[in-house]
């Protein structure tokens, strides 16, 4: 698409306005060489580094000698425990609030539905127009406060969850189903940190659900109420099919974000080493992440250590990115099915 | 009919379902902030708790001493607590700076490159590679940071410290290189073709059009890529904590080790004594993130918002 140049004597200054925008472009694909260069330096250093690390006694066995040896099977254990949990509440929550913004609102903003309201004064049918407006400003608000929750900060989460899931409703718990002085609930465990990071997954999973659910075309609705069938059955046999995969690579996505987070389960349940497995929801767990954390930070012999943080650093990353990549393998095939962006 | 019945309530049913779970997430995000304000209350309410942690004493006091640094102290678990906020608010000032300084061009070059002069096929490589770098865990980054960069930066320009703001910035940076590149890549590929031509068509050339056309096109989108940017680097937490050299200074100096609002609370709440002043002033310092987060999410979001409308209406 380039516009046709004089062939001679090109005046000095197009010539160096040439060399100018040759060398803009060079210094913008260098940005892009540079982030995925990093991209590449990070996984290169804990590919080379951590994959040594990776033996079967290593992923099979508890941390031994101060965490100076032995393996990370408590963690692997703890994190799909907890991501498992996680996923239980974010994903079926998501996927219904999701539909309730799609399926359940109107389509126009709450001030058009407002003008459509007022300018249909005297006429048959206010009421329902009405409930349009309600329910258009209900959705905005809904959509305003997903949005908010994606930006709070993952350690403010971990204060909620202390605050609200251990002191609140734990504390709560036990009260009602303990003998007094007895804690059960009120402590950090396994399903007050799921909850926690459900809560900071949900906005990813409903992100992705709505625009999944934005690809089925309106006909196909249409035509199934036409039909006789009830709102409920159209999203059940019409709606949720055609758009599973894109709900799919929206879970995937948020559980794989869940997975990596650990500020918002330093205070809700993650243990610095834990002998053993948890057996029940109220147990502390190992986490990876955590692990890394630890490891990392305070560590009685670093050099004793470093192999194993690489090694555990290796088996995290591989955890999210396996994760993800499915995730994004799923919706670049719906979208090549489906044909362009 | 029987059936027809029981299918209608079924109907009725699920919308009530759907609809409160709707309602749910609003009552989320407001309790988020009912709980973290409700334990940061004493220091507004609570006289015990004032005597150490108050507003004045996190802002403005200084204690009489001739270095700012002196001035300015962070010790709250010492005999005599000692809770000044400006040492935390300079760190994260310091490692944001930096890793904005270094993200913002970076990203909004590579999104320009990638919407304006990639082909397809590359752009289908750079996407996926920009998301799985915004799918690295920040503990990772954090750690990364910590053993890897911070030695390398060692050995390149012998920094007094080895922890420093340039380190923690950089890596900072990394986690917010996908969010500016992704935002910023929308608002250029949401700019008209029409704009595109109608330059071409004048005789600019394609690096003209895409500098003085498109992205000034796309600015308010560029700017909420910053702001959005902003929000998540004044909450990022394991990054700082592990790459910071996690030391309350109250210095302006890129050199040296820091601490920040957001890794305060994660290395100390868990010592901390329940309901103690202290604690109060952690969950007071949430609070703060949360404020100044909300704020700037809102703000960049209601940027895109209007662009994706006013944009909408050009293509029209």
């Amino acid at each position: 698409m380039s516009v046709a140049q004089p062939l001679i004597a090109m005046p000095a200054t197009a010539r160096s306005r040439a060399l100018k925008d040759r060398l803009l472009v060079g210094l913008l694909g260098f940005s892009i060489l540079l982030t995925l260069g990093i991209l590449v330096v990070i996984l290169g250093v804990v590919a080379v580094r951590g994959a040594g690390q990776i033996s079967w006694t290593f992923l099979t066995q508890p941390p031994r000698e101060g965490l100076t040896g032995g393996g990370i099977y408590p963690a692997i254990v703890g994190t799909a425990a907890l991501v498992l949990l996680m996923t239980i509440v974010a994903v079926p929550f998501g996927v219904a609030t999701a539909v309730y913004l799609h399926e359940y609102t109107p389509r126009e903003g709450p001030r058009l539905a407002w003008g459509r309201y007022a300018a249909s004064k005297g006429q048959k049918g206010r009421v329902a127009l009405f409930r349009r407006v309600l329910s258009a400003g209900l959705a905005t608000i809904v959509r305003s406060a997903v949005a908010n929750l994606a930006g709070v900060p993952s350690i403010v989460f971990g204060l909620f969850g202390l605050g609200f899931f251990i002191q609140f409703v734990g504390r709560a718990l036990d009260r009602w189903t303990q003998p007094p002085g007895e804690i059960v609930w009120g402590q950090g465990s396994l399903i007050w940190a799921a909850m926690t990071l459900a809560l900071l997954t949900l906005p990813t999973v409903i992100v992705a659900t709505e625009e999944a659910l934005r690809t089925v075309p309106p006909e196909q609705r249409e035509a199934s109420l036409a039909l006789g069938a009830t709102r409920w059955e159209t999203i059940r046999r019409i709606v949720l099919p055609a758009s599973l995969p894109g709900i799919l690579t929206g879970a995937i996505l948020g559980v794989s974000r869940g997975a990596g987070e650990v500020a918002p389960i330093l205070f809700t349940g993650a243990a610095y080493y834990l002998p053993f497995l948890p057996h029940h929801v109220t147990d502390q767990f190992m986490h990876l992440g955590y692990h890394v954390l630890i490891l990392s930070t305070q560590s009685p012999d670093v050099d004793a250590t470093e192999p194993l943080l690489y090694g555990t650093v290796f088996v995290l990353l591989g955890l999210t990115f396996l994760l993800n990549l499915t995730g994004v393998l799923i919706r670049s095939r719906t979208r090549a099915r489906l044909g362009g962006r | 009919m029987i059936r027809d019945r029981a299918r209608r309530w079924v109907d009725a049913f699920m919308t009530v379902l759907f609809s409160s779970t709707g309602a749910v997430a609003i009552v989320f995000i407001f309790l988020i902030f009912l709980f973290t304000f409700k334990e940061a209350l004493p220091v507004f309410t609570d006289p015990e708790v004032r005597k150490d942690a108050n507003l004045a004493q996190f802002f403005v006091n200084a204690k009489p001493a001739e270095h700012f640094e002196e001035r300015y102290v962070w010790q709250p678990t010492s005999e005599q607590p000692k809770m000044s906020m400006i040492p935390l608010l300079l760190g994260t000032f310091k490692s944001t700076f930096i890793a904005l300084l270094f993200a913002c061009p970076v990203g909004v070059a590579a999104a320009l490159f990638s919407s304006e002069f990639a082909s397809r096929r590359m752009r289908e490589i750079v996407k996926p590679v920009v998301e799985l770098l915004a799918g690295i865990p920040s503990v990772v980054l954090g750690f990364f940071a910590l053993l890897v960069l911070a030695s390398w930066l060692q050995s390149a320009f012998h920094f007094t410290y080895r922890l420093n703001a340039y380190n923690a910035g950089l890596a900072l940076g990394i986690a917010l290189l996908p969010i500016i590149f992704t935002i910023s890549e929308d608002g250029l590929a949401a700019v008209p073709r029409g704009y595109r031509e109608a330059s071409m068509a004048l005789g600019a050339t394609r690096v003209q059009t895409a500098i003085k056309v498109v992205l000034p096109a796309a600015v308010p989108a560029v700017f909420a890529a910053f702001v959005l940017a902003f929000g998540r680097a004044i909450g990022e937490t394991m990054i700082l904590l592990m790459a910071g050299g996690n030391a309350a200074i109250a210095s302006f100096s890129l050199n040296d080790p820091l601490r920040t609002l957001s890794a305060t609370i994660a290395a100390e709440l868990g010592e901390v004594v329940f309901g103690s002043a202290h604690y109060a002033a952690l969950f007071f310092i949430g609070t703060l993130l949360f404020a100044i987060t909300f704020i700037s999410n809102s703000l960049g979001n209601l940027i895109i918002a209007k662009m994706r409308r006013r944009m909408q209406g050009d293509a029209a």
